[in-house]
């Protein structure tokens, strides 16, 4: 052990080595390659604490670069954001509320034609064999005209049943739902909100009068729990979404809320 | 003539809003109508022309004839009834019903709009950082002033109508020429965050128009000498944002702030008098029974269109004379739900404090005439309290979402609101309903105003454009 600093007390009688700047250049530039060796050669647990260290080192390089860097540029101007809103809300996070949806006028019009841009325009033909199952009625199963529909389905609160011997469709219990989980495009936020109607199933007029509900079929849904609010000031409370997964598959219905 | 003798007859007399009784018992008929009431009281009065009166008798509206009122409580004859007169504006204001002019030219959302004191201006301040002036008369824009440097908070125009001042979002404030559209002088600089409110110092008590204050997201309070650029005092006390500053008639400075109190400072010499405490949570905003006053400043309201400008004298004797009491009233609307009614020159206990908001209390207004305070909440209603007792009077619902902002008509007999559901409505007080909805704005209306002469409204919102409103 070195007893006091002798080498400091040696400095400062006699001066540094003739050769000491010297060796000191050429150590620290020889440290690279030999920490690399080191690197290379480290197996195990040394290598596990070799490589962290060296990490923070790094970071700590990097943070002083970029710390340079900044003190070189000359500053901007702060852009000024978007979204400006009155002193009296600026320090309320008030969530961000979609847009007023486009004026009632425009959704009639597309209402009347039946058309809408929707995000899945193409959608699977469903062919009547794979919707409805026949089921044998008759006291010797022989007649053949009643179907269950095997697809899900939006059964309206008034509807009442026909007499069960003449009822030619049966929906399944099991298969009906009253909920959808609606996601608002532009506020990237999702809601379970209840149905209201079938207004088209793409595959044929008969899916949408018996409230089948398939991929790409068009609903109306009850957003009035979002507060979205027409022109006038009313609160919108039907809105269309379409429907973006295969419900009879998994159990739920995702829709998207056309705006 | 037999019928009129059965007419039951009642001894009454007259009393005005403070208490004081007016000529002698009278004998009227049960069945006189508010017509009638009107015509002895001028003649009791000694008023030259016919003066509309409002008549109550134990807080209770005459509104067809005397025995309306009277018929519930049998006192007989021999009781004295006091009828109490209230005199209402000479002048009526007609509602707002159409939108005269949408005008595009903001970039951003518009955040603030204020009428000039004599209404022959209007300024809007936005988030694309500039400051508009439009030309009320032709609706069309006049100015485009370019100079901050980020969001316009905050605007207010000098009593005398000859400055702008606004601030923005960075902390700077900037004086305006509502004439020229050049900036005057040199920007204010000293806040350190956003400027939530200012205030000019009225016009009765220094005709120059000289001392503004300013308030900021971070706790200070600075008095400004806006033609030499500097800060006079800086008022630090709140330990966090200020949100509303007001300044009153008799040289106090009101404000409102985050840590739940409002201070009350000398503005001679920037020494806190008082802190008044009982709010629960945020103070937002503040109202004085003069603001009616305060605002329109040197002008005359009955000579809006000439320019009639009143000499400073003039002013103090209006001022004195709209507002016997001599001592104002401030109202305060608070995140707890509530509102408080001080008597701030005097003591530091509130009046009264006004619950029955279900959500926070966004703006506050007292009417022109001093009777009635409104309160804007995010409950989506607007409630209306008695302006001297904080007594409540009524709750204005027909919004569909949270109510922004407030402004009262001159004559106090109208209410416009701006609410979040992007319409305005305009109220009737007499009714106490709605009078007419005016939708048009396609997003959320953040500022509105009605100017001190009753012509006009402004509208600006999340939208972009401005609006005016006329009848």
């Amino acid at each position: 052990m070195p007893q006091n600093e002798y080498i400091e007390r040696s400095r400062k009688l006699h001066g540094y080595r003739l050769d000491y700047h010297e060796r000191k250049r050429k150590k620290e530039a020889r440290e690279p390659k030999k920490r690399a060796k080191m690197a290379r050669k480290l197996r195990g647990l040394k290598a596990k604490i070799f490589s962290k260290q060296r990490k923070n080192e790094k970071i700590q390089i990097k943070k002083k670069i970029h710390m340079h860097e900044q003190r070189l540029t000359k500053k901007k101007e702060k852009e000024v954001s978007k979204g400006a809103v009155p002193v009296y809300l600026l320090d309320r996070d008030v969530q961000s509320r979609a847009k007023i949806l486009s004026n009632m006028i425009k959704q009639k019009r597309k209402e009347k034609a039946g058309k809408w841009d929707v995000p899945i325009p193409k959608v699977k033909a469903q062919a009547d064999a794979e919707v409805f199952r026949v089921i044998r009625t008759g006291k010797s199963r022989r007649k053949a005209w009643k179907r269950m529909v095997t697809k899900v389905t939006f059964v309206g609160e008034d509807f009442t049943r026909k007499p069960p011997k003449f009822e030619r469709f049966i929906r399944p219990m099991a298969l009906r739902f009253k909920k959808a989980h609606v996601t608002h495009p532009e506020l990237k936020a999702t809601f379970c909100l209840p149905i209201i109607g079938v207004k088209r199933n793409p595959n044929s007029h008969m899916y949408t009068t018996l409230g089948v509900i398939t991929k790409g079929t068009v609903i109306e849904v009850n957003i009035s729990e979002l507060g979205l609010v027409t022109q006038g000031g009313k609160v919108v409370w039907g809105k269309y979404a379409q429907v973006t997964n295969n419900p009879e598959n998994d159990g739920c219905i995702n829709a998207v809320l056309l705006v | 003539m037999d019928e009129e003798l059965e007419t039951p007859r009642i001894l009454t007399r007259f009393k005005s809003e403070t208490g004081e009784v007016t000529g002698s018992l009278l004998d009227l008929p049960i069945n006189i109508t508010v017509d009638k009431l009107q015509l002895i009281c001028n003649a009791l009065l000694e008023q030259d022309e016919n003066t509309p009166y409002v008549f109550f008798v134990n807080d209770n509206e005459i509104k067809g004839t005397l025995g309306s009122v009277i018929d519930g409580e049998k006192g007989g004859t021999e009781q004295v009834v006091d009828i109490v007169y209230q005199q209402q504006a000479v002048f009526k204001v007609r509602a707002v019903t159409r939108c005269t002019s949408s005008i595009p030219g903001h970039a951003e959302a518009v955040i603030s709009v204020s009428f000039s004191p004599n209404g022959r201006h209007l300024a809007s301040g936005s988030g694309d950082t500039t400051v508009r002036f439009w030309d009320v008369d032709t609706q069309t824009p006049h100015h485009t002033c370019k100079g901050h440097k980020n969001w316009v908070l905050c605007i207010a125009w000098s009593p005398n109508g000859a400055r702008l001042a606004s601030g923005c979002k960075s902390g700077e404030i900037l004086i305006w020429d509502p004439d020229t559209g050049k900036q005057c002088g040199q920007a204010l600089r000293g806040h350190r965050q956003w400027i939530t409110s200012l205030c000019w110092e009225p016009f009765h008590r220094n005709p120059e128009c000289r001392r503004l204050a300013s308030s900021s997201k971070d706790g200070d309070i600075r008095i400004w000498d806006a033609v030499l650029g500097q800060s006079l005092f800086i008022l630090t006390s709140h330990t966090k944002c200020v949100t509303c500053i007001r300044w009153g008639g008799s040289g106090l400075l009101y404000s409102s702030s985050q840590d739940r109190t409002i201070k009350v400072w000398r503005t001679s010499d920037g020494v806190m008098c008082r802190t008044l405490e009982g709010h629960a949570h945020w103070v937002n905003t503040l109202a004085l029974s003069t603001d009616y006053v305060l605002r329109i400043g040197s002008c005359d309201p009955i000579q809006m269109n000439t320019s009639g400008k009143l000499s400073p004298s003039e002013v103090l004797e209006r001022y004195n004379e709209l507002h016997p009491s001599s001592e104002e009233r401030l109202v305060s609307g608070s995140d707890d739900f509530t509102l408080f009614l001080w008597q701030p020159e005097s003591s530091k206990k509130p009046i009264a404090r006004m619950t029955g908001h279900q959500q926070l209390v966004n703006d506050v207004k007292f009417s022109p005439d001093t009777r009635i305070i409104a309160s804007a909440s995010f409950d989506k209603s607007i409630k209306l309290w008695d302006g001297r007792t904080g007594k409540f009077l009524a709750a204005l619902r027909g919004h569909v979402q949270a109510v922004y902002q407030i402004a009262w008509s001159a004559d106090s007999r109208l209410l416009v609101s701006g609410s979040a559901d992007s319409t305005l409505k305009v109220w009737n007080m007499e009714t106490k309903k709605i009078e007419v909805d005016l939708p048009g704005h396609a997003d959320e209306v953040y500022a509105v105003d009605w100017s001190a002469d009753g012509q006009r409204v402004a509208s600006g919102g999340k939208d972009k454009v401005l609006k005016l409103w006329q009848n």
